[in-house]
């Protein structure tokens, strides 16, 4: 099986969404903002208004923070672009795809089979992870033009929402699928079987942490 | 004398070339690991990288759009005086790190822990880091950056004697297991073990063999260069590739560094440096000369001598009287 490549719009029609696969190398074209910590909690816990007509605009959410600058005369300049880890956003994504309609998350190392089950999928939502990680100056040349930076003064350069024009932006690889698989998972599982194997001539610390034991009653020697 | 302009203007440069340019020693093992990769994700992945680092060069851009947390390590030789003084230098360093992140740009990614506020230029409390480091002999200095990332694939433990071998062994696959999964290390990496010292320097001794070694280098002890070559085969193992695909390589190359610690303690720290491992030097001196490189060239004899004097120093007095 070699690897297929897909070329996908970020106002995805559901019929091209149902068509990914895990482990499809797609290439995104049209708008695409960034939205991470920063940008939930001011739209969903201080109800800002967002600034974009979502999803109309664009339904590919990018958990990303550029390597960029606002220039003195209000122009940008984004070099390198690199997703951040996803995980720790999932409380805020079932509010957020409610309220803007996003179907393509965008990010590093995707969630879990149980979020994607829970709320990526009745969203009719997939996950789509960045390459490597760290393939920030190909990113950069799928940019056509940085068309805007939100919430700049409000959230700094890094957390603002910056939206971006993708011409071809990628590769990112499709990690989750309309049956709420996950392609991290699945390689997890084959990996498990050789585990104890690597393992082998090995033993646990004498001194043990909490964590280990999470009765706090429990001495760790 | 050194100059200080010389010094800020080279530590601007170093600043791009880190965030830019992947090191020669770094390359060379990312080209063999995609050579070897017979798994078809993780060999996508490390051709993707390798075409990056090539787009990174021609477009002067950083290679990722995370570009870490920007570090100095400075080396000074015995003999090095800076004008204006070491306030002046770390001032440059300053300067050079605010600089470069507006210009090149880089993410500014460090804030305050608590309060979040950011000053858009890698610059606050404590940060970048500055360390530093002696050697006889030499009027020059070394500046080394380093632009680690910040948030996955470190951690500490304290063992203990009687873990033994085994007790290393398996916090090495625990740290490698928890921060290999969907590839959070950026693997594969530079995984840097320092063993002994107290705990902060544990961490640091760690760190150091992670940003401050390159690949291919060995520990000048014989038995700590065979374990790090056994590390290096048991991390790439566990059948983990990039990221955390099923693969052949999870560890470019290990390096470890041990330093002397307390009696009853084997205090552990394993540390990560990914697949945008942004190292760049330069040896400066007093007539204005600038060399650079991308070895650090950190751990010399005199950095891990075990006597209370230097003894080439010491031999060199005895032949002279």
């Amino acid at each position: 099986m070699s690897l297929r490549e897909i070329r996908l719009s970020t106002t995805p029609s559901d019929e091209a969404i149902a068509d990914l696969r895990l482990g499809d190398i797609v290439y995104l074209d049209g708008l695409m903002y960034t939205a991470r910590e920063g940008v939930y909690m001011r739209a969903l816990e201080d109800q800002a208004n967002i600034p974009m007509e979502l999803p109309t605009q664009s339904a590919a959410n990018f958990h990303c923070s550029p390597a960029a600058r606002i220039n003195d005369d209000g122009s940008f300049d984004m070099g390198a672009v690199t997703a951040t880890a996803s995980f720790r956003f999932s409380k805020w994504l079932p509010e957020w795809m409610d309220k803007t309609g996003a179907k393509l998350i965008v990010g590093k190392g995707g969630m879990t089979s149980k979020d994607y089950k829970e709320f990526f999928v009745p969203h009719g939502a997939v996950y789509l992870s960045t390459v490597g990680y760290g393939t920030g100056a190909l990113l950069g040349r799928g940019i056509e033009k940085v068309e805007a930076v939100h919430w700049n003064e409000e959230l700094g350069l890094a957390q603002a929402m910056w939206v971006i024009k993708c011409n071809k932006m990628g590769p990112f690889i499709v990690a989750s699928d309309l049956n709420g698989d996950c392609l991290f998972e699945r390689e997890n599982a084959k990996i498990a079987k050789n585990i104890e194997k690597a393992y082998e001539g090995t033993k646990p610390a004498i001194l043990k942490r909490y964590g280990e034991s999470d009765d706090r009653s429990d001495e760790l020697i | 004398m050194i100059n200080i302009d010389l010094i800020e203007s080279t530590a601007n440069e170093l600043m791009q070339k880190a965030a830019i340019e992947i090191p020669e020693d770094y390359l060379g093992g990312l080209k063999k690991a995609a050579k070897d990769e017979t798994n078809e994700l993780p060999s996508f992945v490390l051709n993707v990288m390798l075409e990056n680092y090539e787009v990174a060069k021609e477009d002067r851009c950083a290679m990722c759009g995370d570009t870490g947390v920007p570090r100095w390590f400075v080396k000074l030789g015995n003999e090095a005086q800076v004008q204006g003084g070491m306030v002046a230098l770390e001032t440059a360093l300053r300067k050079a790190t605010a600089n470069a992140t507006n210009s090149v740009p880089l993410r500014p990614n460090r804030v305050h822990p608590l309060w979040r506020t950011d000053h858009n230029n890698n610059v606050g409390i404590g940060a970048p880091e500055i360390e530093y480091g002696y050697e006889p002999d030499g009027e020059w200095i070394d500046l080394i950056t380093v632009h680690k990332g910040g948030l996955f694939g470190t951690d500490y433990r304290m063992l203990f004697p009687s873990d033994g071998m085994q007790g290393i062994k398996r916090f090495y696959l625990d740290s490698l297991m928890a921060f290999g999964k969907r590839g959070l290390a950026c693997q594969p990496a530079i995984i840097g073990i320092g063993l002994g010292g107290s705990k902060d320097i544990c961490m640091n001794l760690g760190k150091r063999a992670s940003t401050l070694r390159t690949v291919g280098s060995r520990n000048s002890d014989e038995r700590i260069a065979e374990m790090e070559d056994e590390f290096k085969e048991l991390g790439n193992s566990i059948g983990m590739g990039a990221m955390g695909f099923v693969g052949k390589n999870m560890v470019v190359d290990c390096n470890i560094e041990v330093g002397y610690c307390h009696t009853g303690g084997m205090p552990m720290s394993v540390h990560a440096f990914c697949l945008s491992s942004r190292r760049a030097v330069a040896r400066i001196f007093p007539d204005g000369r600038v060399e650079h490189r991308t070895d650090p060239d950190w751990f010399t004899p005199y950095q891990r001598r075990e006597t209370v004097e230097w003894e080439p120093l010491l031999e060199a007095a005895h032949e002279s009287s």
